[in-house]
């Protein structure tokens, strides 16, 4: 069963029931509907402050487009479409609670209709994303409710993320939705006093979105995250976090075509600088500088530094280990994670040895290591260093095991490949 | 919006006022109520006996069940409420920073539900 095109799981296989071939019209129609969920959901939800009636009349229109498109053409603009076909979903669904008969669809209409100005729909979108923000939503479900409702995650694509079951999961953005609507939390973007309280969760969600997409995904969502870390910089120039995000993926975006060669992931350290976006990399430096003038350091902002380093290898020629071995240090005081953590490690390895890179991964605890699949690979590539090679295929082996993407594992088969030559 | 505001707090707290600490309480509720109503979002408060002189009903299971105390025992109880007419939670939350209850006590901000099925 593919992914459900409207990226929902309440109702996942609405859009594959119909009997519609897989056609060019239907990956039309699903590429759409993924770039513009969030902009749709926000759009329709905004007025009401229904966030479940706003995908169900969204999942109503994407059935009507493969029903209607491949007979009529898609229309001029998409996206206008279906957005019109929801609200008057919408509105029958209405005068249906209201127990009124309705007579017709309307959906001829749609095409005359027009899409309301970029300017609105980035309103309402980050209207959205300060709601699922709010103060009265369970702060452990804001990140997860931002990237469903905003970005068009699937429940169960979060769920993996957040190591929860997608069955949970689910449950907990319903109840978020619900609580939405009948607390009356309004839409709308608060006042900057209110940016320090509900910013950490719409930075963290953006970023989330970025990550998620990065090595799995086909660049749109991280199009998407990249574009409104900068909106949110824009609208937090205070805020030295929303720099330092904004910083921290142009850091990264700068990198893109020079991550994965041959479809094999290529590290950092080994990538060709001339395939680096200088320019976007002098832009992001400069944002943080700006942030980091403002004197209140925090995690997005010492991740962007950490990026900052391995970017300047485009000047240098070389990666200052050192340098990243204290960032790294920096940024697990101020927020400890398991990334962090091996990260750490690796970068140990290289600036004071294997056997201490070693002794500080040995060090780490953190919930679910074993399972993280850099921990084995970072472990990997230190006992292969120290030339006991049977314990580093082994440990490389086990990584391979715990891939989710293929550009890494194929990065992992080649260094597989190399110590059996190395073994032979 | 029609939001309730539920007033909980720890009776025992109340059992230690003196007679200047009713006063003092009496003057600065009242200013809390003059501002609600000069805002026009008043609709309505009550300040209750305490929850032991309560009387629970239900005919849950068919049944007519009275008893003696409230239907929870619970250290903090509710000992009052306002009801107040605004666009949404934010207005809401806003007032109920206000409230003097909060300064001792738990509020806890319910959207009405009428109309909403």
């Amino acid at each position: 069963m593919p992914a459900c095109p409207l990226r929902q799981t309440r109702d996942p296989c609405v859009c594959y029931g119909q009997r519609v071939n897989r056609t060019e019209t239907q990956a039309r129609a699903e590429d759409v509907a993924r770039a513009a969920y969030g902009k749709l959901i926000a759009m329709l939800a905004s007025r009401s402050g229904d966030i479940i009636a706003a995908e169900d009349a969204l999942a109503d229109a994407f059935v009507a487009a493969l029903k209607t498109w491949p007979e009529r053409g898609i229309p001029e603009k998409p996206e206008a479409w279906l957005l019109t076909v929801a609200k008057n979903r919408r509105t029958d669904q209405a005068r249906k609670d209201a127990r009124l008969v309705i007579t017709d669809e309307a959906e001829t209409m749609a095409d005359t209709q027009v899409m309301e100005p970029e300017e609105t729909q980035l309103d309402e979108r980050l209207k959205l994303l300060f709601v699922c923000a709010h103060p009265a939503i369970d702060e452990k479900i804001r990140t997860p409710l931002m990237l469903q409702t905003v970005l068009g995650l699937e429940a169960e694509q979060i769920a993996k993320a957040f190591l929860v079951s997608p069955t949970a999961m689910a449950q907990r953005l319903v109840r978020a939705k619900k609580k939405i609507k009948s607390a009356g939390i309004p839409f709308v973007v608060p006042e900057p006093e209110a940016f320090p309280e509900r910013m950490g969760a719409v930075l963290e969600a953006v970023y989330g979105a970025y990550a998620i997409d990065w090595l799995e995904g086909d660049g749109d969502l991280s199009h998407e995250a990249f574009f409104l870390s900068t909106i949110l910089a824009e609208l937090a120039p205070e805020n030295p976090e929303a720099l330092g995000l904004t910083a921290l993926i142009g850091f990264i975006e700068a990198r893109r075509d020079a991550r994965i060669k041959g479809g094999v992931l290529v590290p950092v350290p080994e990538q060709d600088i001339n395939l680096w976006d200088s320019q976007l990399i002098e832009r992001s430096a400069s944002i943080l500088t700006q942030a980091s003038l403002k004197g209140r350091p925090g995690r997005f902002q010492l991740e962007a530094a950490i990026q900052s380093v391995h970017a300047a290898r485009s000047v240098t020629g070389k990666t200052d280990w050192r340098a990243l071995s204290q960032l790294y240090h920096g940024l697990l005081q101020t927020y400890p994670s398991i990334g962090g953590a091996v990260s750490r490690a690796a970068v140990v390895m290289e600036d004071a040895g294997p056997a201490e890179g070693l002794r500080i991964l040995d060090l780490i605890e953190f919930d679910g290591l074993q399972q993280y699949q850099p921990f084995h690979a970072v472990r990997a590539h230190g006992l292969s260093q120290l030339n006991r090679i049977a314990d580093a295929a082994e440990a490389y082996n086990t990584a391979l095991s715990l891939c989710a993407d293929d550009p890494s594992r194929r990065w992992l088969e080649e260094k597989i490949a190399d110590l059996r030559k190395k073994m032979s | 919006m029609r939001y309730t505001f539920l007033l909980y707090s720890d009776p025992a707290m109340a059992a230690n006022m003196t007679e200047e600490d009713w006063a003092k309480s009496k003057e600065v509720y009242g200013q809390y109520i003059g501002a609600l109503q000069e805002a026009g979002v008043f609709i309505d408060t009550d300040w209750l006996h305490p929850a032991d002189t309560a009387t629970t009903v239900t005919l849950a299971g068919g049944e007519k069940r009275v008893q003696d105390g409230p239907f929870a025992e619970t250290k903090e109880t509710l000992g009052g409420f306002f009801a107040i007419e605004v666009e949404n939670l934010d207005e809401a939350l806003k007032w109920a920073e206000k409230c003097p209850h909060v300064h001792y006590g738990k509020l806890e901000i319910r959207a009405s539900a009428m109309g909403s099925v």
